[in-house]
């Protein structure tokens, strides 16, 4: 293979200033609908003393978890010495980077008090699974970034163990952050939806998907906009093959998290709920994370595209990343919402009411403001990494890849 | 661009005037917050203190506390100077033999007392303790009974709590610290019993001794005001002056004391205490 050289987005077309102009007046929008509802406080969202975390909780922890799935190109590339990835790894890092800092913000900016964030950022209760996950995304961050600098610095490049050291740290990084992530979930006793081991290993699979569709489609925009040919077509089809592993392991894991929930006749409500009474929870488990975040991708790559059939390899990507991460946000909003629709249970076998909604399926209609909120996370991402791409090196040179 | 101006003076947003106090209520209360199993802490900012302070300097004159309320007992009465004690465990009894279905005067009383109320939107009103009813599926028969925080011995809302906002005095009262709570709700996705509640909309008409913050989240506060001076939760005495006397509060460590008797006696329930967080509520007759 030869030398692999990297660019800078050098010339622009209006393309790219309009996609940067349309992520950044999303962001201010964004930015006003969080001070719009510290300003209001949270009666202006959906968000009640039941479903207590809502949209911008689905968005970020989206981001958060699609984060450390787009650091995997990376992590193939010096962790599993594939060559043929390393073109990509730079991206891969800073797309991680990016989206990690988008889903803080929104995190961030949808506290009761995100005046206080200093608060969070110096009183720590160490048995905390979020003040650990704050060390874990404080981590991440930094850890990638000197991975990068180990693959962008003339000198420290040349040293390919120090790449390959800090590539194997980011990856452990990444998979502690993802259990870390499953986990605020997966350590709610009170919470039948989510009181599972499974959650970590579940929200693994889900973040090497996302992660891979972020990838996939900042790879085209850009190959769109430097006019090269970014991937050759061998490496569209090993990132076509990654993307319906992945999207199988998905599947799977959602499949063992139900069964074994159902295995436990405790869980059978709850159960009952998300996979066949729950309205629009059931609909966007069944149709949103099965059918168009997983089935139909795996669909597509495996028949949708080549020799009379109706989508180019490219097209088939990119419809099918669209769909795994369209799917992506219905599977946290079933998981994180849905889990807190369901009433909590102070007498197992006995029905409860009482003013304050006891035993009620907890109602639920995200607004505007937080919606806002939620997307402006992606477009913060989006505006990061299209930023970084014009400051640095990050992008591979067309030439190089079809060398 | 968010920052409160009263936050910028060193004050809780919640309205009350711990920033004009902050250091007097620090000096007067600064082993307030004993939380169990570690030392005791400075700790000049914590919201209960300053309303401790609050309450014995201004309001009454010191010395004269422990007569603000009737039932105040002395073997309990902490001086403001002193730590909060592991002697203690604090508690509640409730008997639903004596808590008829109609009568809610417990949930008027706290509501009175630390200046809740509701507003017609019971999705996101606060309320510190409701009349729950529970009805058998199975024969249609039904009851009733008060739920509020069960004040828990391993609380899952003070683990998960990311700045310790949340946490328990080494008397067994669980707390939210208004002054470091950064409003992540953490704690509501944690605690078994919904017993707390995020404020959603400004506030007005705060008691002194209650003070509450929008962003924030609340709870049950076992009336820590009274029962630091002496007294006994606000609940427990309109259920007395009902005539129902079904609630008892107490030391649950102290044997001698009338709830430590009744729960060694009879036949209690605590609520879900299989989930392991050995709440401080009792139930009799349930
Ligand atoms: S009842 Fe809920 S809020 Fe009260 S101590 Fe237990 S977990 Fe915490
Ligand atoms: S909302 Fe406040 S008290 Fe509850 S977990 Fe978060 S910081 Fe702690």
């Amino acid at each position: 293979m030869a030398r692999i050289t990297f660019q800078r987005l050098e010339d622009h077309s209006t393309l790219f200033w309009g996609l940067l102009g349309l992520h950044a007046l999303i962001v201010a929008l964004g930015l006003g609908a969080a001070y719009y509802m510290e300003h209001h406080g949270h009666v202006v969202t959906g968000m009640n003393n039941a479903v207590v975390w809502g949209m911008p909780h689905v968005f970020a922890v989206f981001l958060i978890v699609s984060a450390s799935g787009a650091l995997n190109v990376a992590s193939i590339s010096s962790v599993f010495n594939k060559l043929a990835y390393k073109p990509f790894a730079r991206l891969s890092g800073i797309l991680a980077i990016a989206l990690l800092v988008g889903g803080l913000i929104v995190l961030v900016l949808d506290l009761g008090r995100p005046d206080r964030l200093t608060v969070a950022m110096t009183t720590y209760n160490f048995k905390s699974i979020f003040a650990w996950n704050i060390y874990l995304y404080i981590g991440f961050i930094a850890i990638v970034g000197v991975y990068l600098f180990t693959m962008m610095d003339r000198g420290v490049s040349q040293t390919p163990t120090a790449t390959r050291t800090v590539g194997w740290l980011a990856f452990g990084w990444r998979l502690a952050l993802t259990t870390g992530t499953g986990s605020i979930f997966g350590f709610l006793v009170a919470r039948e939806a989510f009181d599972s081991a499974i959650m970590a290993p579940l929200f693994i699979a889900a973040s090497f998907l996302y992660g891979l569709a972020f990838t996939v489609l900042v790879l085209f925009t850009m190959c769109r906009e430097t006019r090269q040919m970014l991937m050759g077509e061998e490496m569209i089809q090993s990132f076509r093959g990654l993307m319906i592993v992945f999207s199988f392991a998905l599947l799977y894991f959602t499949a063992v998290k139900h069964l074994t929930s159902l295995y436990a006749s405790e869980h059978h409500g709850v159960e009952a709920f998300i996979l066949r009474d729950g309205g629009i929870y059931t609909a966007l488990f069944w149709i949103g994370h099965v059918l168009v975040g997983n089935i139909l991708p795996i669909a597509i790559l495996a028949f949708g595209s080549g020799e009379a059939r109706p989508f180019s390899e490219r097209q088939a990507m990119t419809i099918a990343s669209v769909l795994a991460l369209m799917g992506g946000l219905a599977f946290m909003y079933v998981t994180i919402i849905g889990g807190q629709a369901y009433p909590l249970n102070l007498f197992p076998g006995m029905e409860t009411s009482s003013s304050f909604l006891d035993g009620e399926v907890a109602r639920y209609a995200p607004s505007l403001p937080e919606v806002m909120l939620g997307v402006a996370g992606i477009s913060i991402a989006m505006l990061v990494v299209g930023i970084a791409i014009k400051v640095l090196p990050f992008l591979p040179r067309g030439e190089s890849v079809t060398a | 661009m968010i920052a409160k101006a009263d936050e910028a003076n060193g004050g809780c947003g919640a309205g009350c005037s711990c920033a004009t106090r902050a250091s007097d209520a620090g000096e007067a209360t600064a082993t307030t917050r004993t939380v169990e199993g570690a030392d005791p802490v400075d700790v000049g900012r914590r919201w209960f203190m300053k309303a401790a302070t609050a309450f014995s300097t201004t309001v009454i004159a010191p010395g004269v506390t422990l007569m603000a309320f009737a039932e105040s007992d002395p073997a309990i009465a902490r001086p403001a100077d002193q730590p909060v004690s592991s002697k203690h465990r604090f508690g509640l009894l409730i008997d639903l033999a004596k808590c008829p279905s109609g009568c809610s005067d417990c949930v008027t009383a706290c509501s009175t007392e630390n200046g809740w109320k509701l507003n017609g939107r019971p999705e996101t009103d606060a309320q510190w303790i409701r009349k729950l009813t529970v009805t058998n599926r199975k024969d249609g028969s039904s009851f009733s009974l008060p739920m509020m925080c069960q004040h828990c011995a391993d609380p899952p809302c003070v683990d998960v709590c990311p700045t310790g906002a949340s946490f328990k005095r080494a008397d067994g009262i669980v707390l939210v610290d208004k002054h470091i709570c950064i409003g992540c709700r953490y704690c509501m996705m944690a605690c078994p019993y919904k017993a707390r509640s995020f404020i959603h909309e400004p506030l007005e008409d705060q008691k002194p001794h209650a003070p509450r913050g929008k962003g924030c989240v609340e709870s049950c506060t076992m009336c820590v005001h009274r029962v630091d001076a002496g007294g006994t939760p606000a609940c427990v005495e309109a259920c007395a002056k009902a005539g129902h006397s079904a609630m008892i509060f107490g030391d649950l460590n102290d044997p001698a004391s009338e709830i430590a008797k009744r729960v060694a006696t009879y036949r209690t329930t605590r609520i879900r205490d299989d989930l392991g967080t050995d709440p401080g509520v009792y139930y009799q007759n349930l």
